[in-house]
């Protein structure tokens, strides 16, 4: 049965979101059932899957789907291959789905009305698509499987309000265009090796020797704008702030957290397994410094960017670009610390965006202002959701113990070994910027409003508002809140466990 | 010598256990003030507990397990560790009884979250006192920073919010800018190895030219301590209110952020490297610097409690001065210097509050001739200030002397010169504010203070201060244990 | 200067025709896409560039002298037994190559659904401005926007 945990975690969503668009709009209850079962299924699945990695010798899972037999040396099917890295993303992504869908319960019906079957079916579609990406081992299965993800979120963007229709469209612009980059460099790795398999690219371009070949940098280079344009890499990032911001909250708060990072978690497998860290990091090429200073101006851009907006979701979304900047600066160190702190961040930033996007969702549902001011005097009216947003910003501070704080870790500790200080210097930088975006709103929630703005519909009267009463939040939305808050401290505290597994799965520099 | 014990654990938790219990009793202030008592002296009993092992040479240690690869969440409870412990939990049972008296006096609102936040930073700053890597003590000053925010802030008025700002953007700044990546960088340095060890671990691991950049980092960025430029934080944190300022700002915040540095030159370098790169110098300067210049300061301030912030900034750096100079008797000095200014400086800050509970009166001008009125104050204020500049039969005598043969030992004769100049202007900023309260006339003439009489604040203000005033006298007395906590760090360094 | 000119254009353009339209095909889809102002043209332009991607593809299958790669009427009972070829063996320089043809019929699939949802968003957009000009509908928002 072991062998078998991959597809069912691929295969109880698919039949879930057939399930929920056949049980149609009357029975909205039915189809939230029909989610939380489906992907609870693929999330226990997915933690079993961690374990079945753990046991297994060679520290990883394959299956090729249909039952293909390789010929003469090459794979010919499409196989699944699953290491500790994509058994714990492909975890990452369902237990956030399912989280998520407790959620969404009560808030797709307020915001989505006669079409939350169809939100169902396609939130489950879209987690279908993510944890193909991270598990296939078929650089064009891979390709169809963005694009299975990338449509799905266009449509679940789309049900938001009109702005929502114009954000959903351009991101399809920018969006295919990613991915047409993508298949192109995939045609030029298909001319030069003859094969689709991953590792067998890896193996025929290693035999064949071809790194030296202008095919291979081409392809190289289009897949990696390719995977930048879809995981907002800074001057790329255009579409991702109003997508984001202007879909609906239940949307959002799945997608931000984890789109862009399983799209880190393609660049970083295309890197290290398809193309080999011999011919990534390997010093003949301009682009590994390059990159670095793209990151470094993704994070402050970012940060500048997040830190003029007055929207609170908005704001957020420039975070991630900041965050995006992370994670692919630290991919290039070509360091061990470095490498792990990229990866350690994909789960780090899913688990702190998600809590502040939940946290934020409710805020603006609760006083109806999707500007920063909603914040006015909040740890008294809502103190619950303020302790998990407070969790969620600290951990963008980078403070201990939270999950923000090991990542910064890992990832200056790699920017002192490489001897990168403007990476280090961009790090502390965003640090101290997240600091004073978050604590202009914790000054906000702790003492009300500020002078001079007006504020009518919460005055400025700290002691006529009940003081610690539990906020009219339906446990359905306190509950997620309080697991991501959980995820951020235990992705925290068990950074070591963490973080040394996904050694393991690191093919050596 | 190392033994396991929970004790460490049990002495930093009871305080976090504490805060439940106030949260749940806020409907009954008295079950919320006994809990705090109670906690608060089951700390000082459990931090006593650990004395007799420690004095015997030993250290206590409690681990969490590893957290970060090969960095354990750990107490380690040393001669240092102990010193600071001791005065931190043995003045928070004062602070507790004056908080009462001022807060219940001056009718505060939002008691609860007050006692509450109080009982974090204290578990905060048994947690520095007790931690046994570098990690850990980062942890629980950026602990520190946090739950003191809501107390710094507690009016809430315009004042207190953008003192609240300036305490954070300070404290928070220079440790993520400055502390993180130093730390870091001797993570990477030593090999995945932050205990404090006597020999220090970054010995023979570093270089002169990246262990000053990495000594100033840590220096500079452990801004609780008060050293310029980054200073302003605590005047600005004098908007608190008085028992916020007279434990946390005189003894728990402050202290921290020296007890770090002295941790840095101890434990993360070690006496030796230090004397070996010769690095020191550079932090001397910044000390001497600021001694002489926050005195000054202090002379032109009015609003009684910014002059003893400015004070207290000048104190710090007497402490920081001392270890820089790598001499046996400044090390002893300082870390006498921890326990000798905090009984003094507590003393003048509780008197302070009584003042402003009992007259309403915040400026030095205004507080001519009030010995009167207030005499048992005034007289404990006298007393503070003493210790303060150091004169005998107070415990601050002692201090100052081991600091002063440390200057004589390194040879440094112009940083004699600074600490004699700097008492001369201790006496210059304090003694008037006493002497004049005492001695002198009200401006208004006798009849309106001889129809007040003697109208002391309420007890439970007057009884703390007076007690810590006495125990400046005390510790001329009997230093032995002061000295002998302090001369642990000697003998294992 | 005009031998130079044919002599560059046998050289480089001629044996590799079909990457020339390919690219030529996929700039003017880019460019449609990025800087036409009507959503519509921009989707034509999507649509120009990724069939100049599915080009691309079917053109690498091509091999000199190959045909069609259909099996002959009779061949397909004779070939796969656990892998071993029993009679008569097929010889691949027969046949184009089939799988850059099978990868686009998925890529088509993808082309055509991205196109279908992009097309049914912009009628929702024109629901709700009234337009499908870009630069009407930033107008529209600037107002009440909060950009």
């Amino acid at each position: 049965m072991t062998e078998h945990y991959p597809v069912v975690i691929l295969m109880a969503p698919l039949f879930g979101a057939l399930l929920a668009t056949l049980l149609g709009r009357g029975r909205q209850v039915a189809c939230w059932w029909t989610a939380l079962i489906a992907l609870g299924i693929s999330a226990l699945f997915a933690v079993g899957n961690i374990c079945a990695v753990l046991a297994s010798g060679e520290g990883e899972l394959r299956y090729r789907m249909g039952g293909w037999h390789e010929s003469s040396g090459y794979e010919v099917g499409i196989e699944l291959r699953v290491d500790m890295l994509a058994a714990l993303v492909v975890a990452a992504v369902t237990l956030v789905g399912f989280v998520n869908t407790i959620f969404a319960k009560t808030r797709v019906t307020g915001e989505m009305r006669e079409k939350v079957s169809f939100y169902y079916a396609l939130n489950q579609l879209l987690i279908v698509g993510l944890c193909g990406i991270v598990m296939t081992n078929d650089a064009f299965n891979l390709y169809v499987l963005i694009e299975i993800t990338s449509l799905t979120s266009y449509a679940l963007i789309a049900m938001g309000n009109r702005r929502a229709a114009l954000s959903s469209f351009n991101y399809i612009i920018m969006g295919t265009i990613g991915a047409s980059f993508y298949l192109l460099g995939v045609g030029y790795l298909y001319i030069k090796t003859g094969t689709l398999n991953i590792d067998d690219i890896r193996g025929v371009l290693q035999s064949g020797n071809l790194w030296g070949h202008a095919s291979i940098t081409i392809a190289f280079i289009l897949i990696m704008l390719g995977v930048w344009i879809k995981m907002a890499l800074f001057p790329l990032h255009g579409w991702l702030p109003n997508a984001y911001c202007y879909a609906p909250s239940a949307v959002s708060s799945f997608m931000a957290p984890l789109m862009t990072k399983v799209m880190v978690y393609v660049m970083l497998r295309v890197m290290l397994w398809l193309f080999g860290s011999e011919y990534v990091y390997s010093s003949g090429h301009v682009w590994g410094e390059l990159i670095i200073w793209m990151s470094i101006i993704a994070i402050v851009a970012g940060s500048f960017l997040a830190l003029a907006r007055t929207d609170i979701k908005k704001m957020l979304t420039y975070l991630i670009v900041a965050e995006v900047g992370y994670m692919v600066g630290g991919a290039w160190l070509v360091n061990g610390a470095g490498l792990a702190g990229s990866m350690y961040h994909i789960f780090s930033d899913a688990a702190m965006t998600f809590c502040l996007f939940l946290a934020a969702s409710i805020v603006i549902l609760r006083t109806g202002d999707h500007r920063l001011t909603a914040f006015n005097g909040l740890f008294r009216r809502m103190p619950l959701t303020m302790i998990g947003f407070t969790v969620g910003a600290l951990s963008m501070i980078g403070l201990p113990p939270t999950c923000g704080f090991f990542s910064k870790w890992y990832l200056i500790s790699g920017g002192i070994e490489a001897g990168h200080w403007a990476y280090v210097a961009a790090l502390l930088f965003s640090s101290l910027v997240n600091a004073v975006i978050f604590f202009r709103i914790f000054e906000r929630a702790y003492f009300g409003n500020l002078k001079g703005v007006a504020d009518e519909q919460f005055p400025d009267d700290r002691d006529s508002a009940p003081p610690l009463t539990l906020e009219r939040v339906p446990c359905s939305m306190l509950i997620p809140l309080f697991l991501a808050v959980m995820a951020v401290l235990l992705v925290g505290i068990y950074n070591n466990t963490l973080v040394s597994w996904l050694k393991a799965a690191m093919p050596p520099l | 010598m190392i033994e396991e014990s929970y004790l460490p654990l049990l002495a930093w938790m009871v305080s976090l256990l504490a805060v439940p219990a106030i949260l749940l009793m806020r409907r009954s202030p008295n079950v919320r003030e006994g809990t705090t008592f109670v906690a608060a002296f089951v700390k000082f009993a459990l931090v006593l507990a650990m004395l007799p092992a420690v004095m015997a040479g030993g250290v206590l240690r409690f681990s969490f397990g590893e957290i970060l690869p090969g960095i354990p969440l750990e107490f380690r409870v040393d001669g240092l560790g102990m010193l600071f412990a001791l005065v931190a939990s043995s003045l928070w049972i004062l602070t507790t009884l004056y908080s009462v008296g001022y807060m219940r006096g001056l009718k505060e609102h939002d008691q609860t979250r007050f006692f509450a936040c109080f009982a974090v930073s204290i578990s905060a700053t048994i947690g520095v006192a007790f931690a046994g890597n570098l990690f850990t003590l980062y942890l629980f000053y950026e602990m520190l920073s946090l739950s003191t925010y809501p107390l710094v802030t507690h009016h809430g008025d315009k004042e207190a919010r953008s003192g609240g700002r300036t305490y954070l953007s300070h404290l928070l700044g220079t440790s993520v800018a400055f502390v993180l990546p130093a730390m870091i960088y001797c993570w990477v340095k030593s090999g995945g190895d932050m205990s404090f060890t006597d020999g220090g671990f970054l010995a023979g691991k570093i270089g002169p030219g990246d262990g000053l950049i990495v000594l100033l980092a840590f220096t500079l960025g452990f801004a609780k301590s008060g050293l310029m430029p980054f200073h302003s934080w605590l005047p600005n944190a004098m908007v608190a209110p008085t028992p916020v300022s007279a434990l946390l700002h005189a003894v728990a915040v402050v202290k921290v952020g020296v007890f770090c540095i002295l941790r840095v030159f101890t434990g993360v370098f070690g006496i030796d490297t230090l004397k070996d790169l010769d690095i020191t110098t550079a932090v001397t300067y910044i000390a001497g610097f600021t001694v002489i210049t926050s005195s000054l300061i202090a002379l032109t301030q009015d609003n009684l409690k910014r002059r003893l912030a400015f004070s207290t900034i000048g104190q710090l750096a007497y402490i920081i001065l001392g270890v820089s100079l790598l001499s046996a008797h400044g090390i002893t000095g300082s870390a006498m210097h921890i326990a000798m200014h905090a009984f003094g400086k507590i003393t003048l800050f509780f008197c302070a509050g009584a003042i402003f509970m009992a007259t309403g009166k915040k400026y030095v001008s205004q507080m001519v001739g009030i010995g009167r009125q207030m005499p048992v104050t005034m007289t404990a204020f006298l007393l503070g200030s003493l210790s303060i500049i150091g004169l005998p039969p107070f415990g601050g005598a002692w201090s100052k002397w081991y600091l002063f043969l440390g200057a004589l030992d390194a040879g440094q004769l112009m940083i004699a010169a600074i600490l004699i100049i700097s008492s001369l202007l201790n006496i210059a900023y304090l003694l008037p504010v006493a002497v004049n309260a005492l001695f002198r006339q009200p401006p208004g003439g006798s009849d309106d203070i001889a129809a007040v009489g003697i109208r002391e604040a309420p007890a439970a203000c007057v009884i703390p201060l007076s007690i810590t005033a006495v125990a400046g006298f005390i510790l001329f007395l009997f230093p032995d244990l002061v000295f002998d906590l302090a001369q642990l760090l000697i003998s294992n360094g | 200067m005009e031998l130079l000119a044919a002599g560059f254009i046998e050289d480089n353009i001629v044996p590799k025709f079909n990457y020339w339209i390919y690219v030529i095909l996929m700039m003017i889809g880019l460019y449609a896409m990025i800087t036409k102002n009507n959503l519509i043209k921009k989707l034509i332009g999507m649509a120009v560039f990724q069939t100049a991607i599915i080009l691309f593809y079917v053109s690498i299958g091509v091999k000199e002298e190959s045909g069609i790669p259909i099996l002959g009427h009779g061949q397909h009972h004779e070939i796969v037994e656990e892998g071993k070829p029993s009679g008569e063996v097929i010889t691949k320089d027969e046949f184009a190559n089939p799988l850059p043809h099978v990868l686009m019929l998925t890529a088509i699939v993808v082309g055509v659904s991205t196109l279908g949802l992009a097309l049914a968003i912009s009628q929702r957009i024109h629901g709700s401005f009234g337009t499908l000009e870009e630069d009407e509908i930033l107008d529209q928002l600037r107002p009440g926007g909060h950009d």
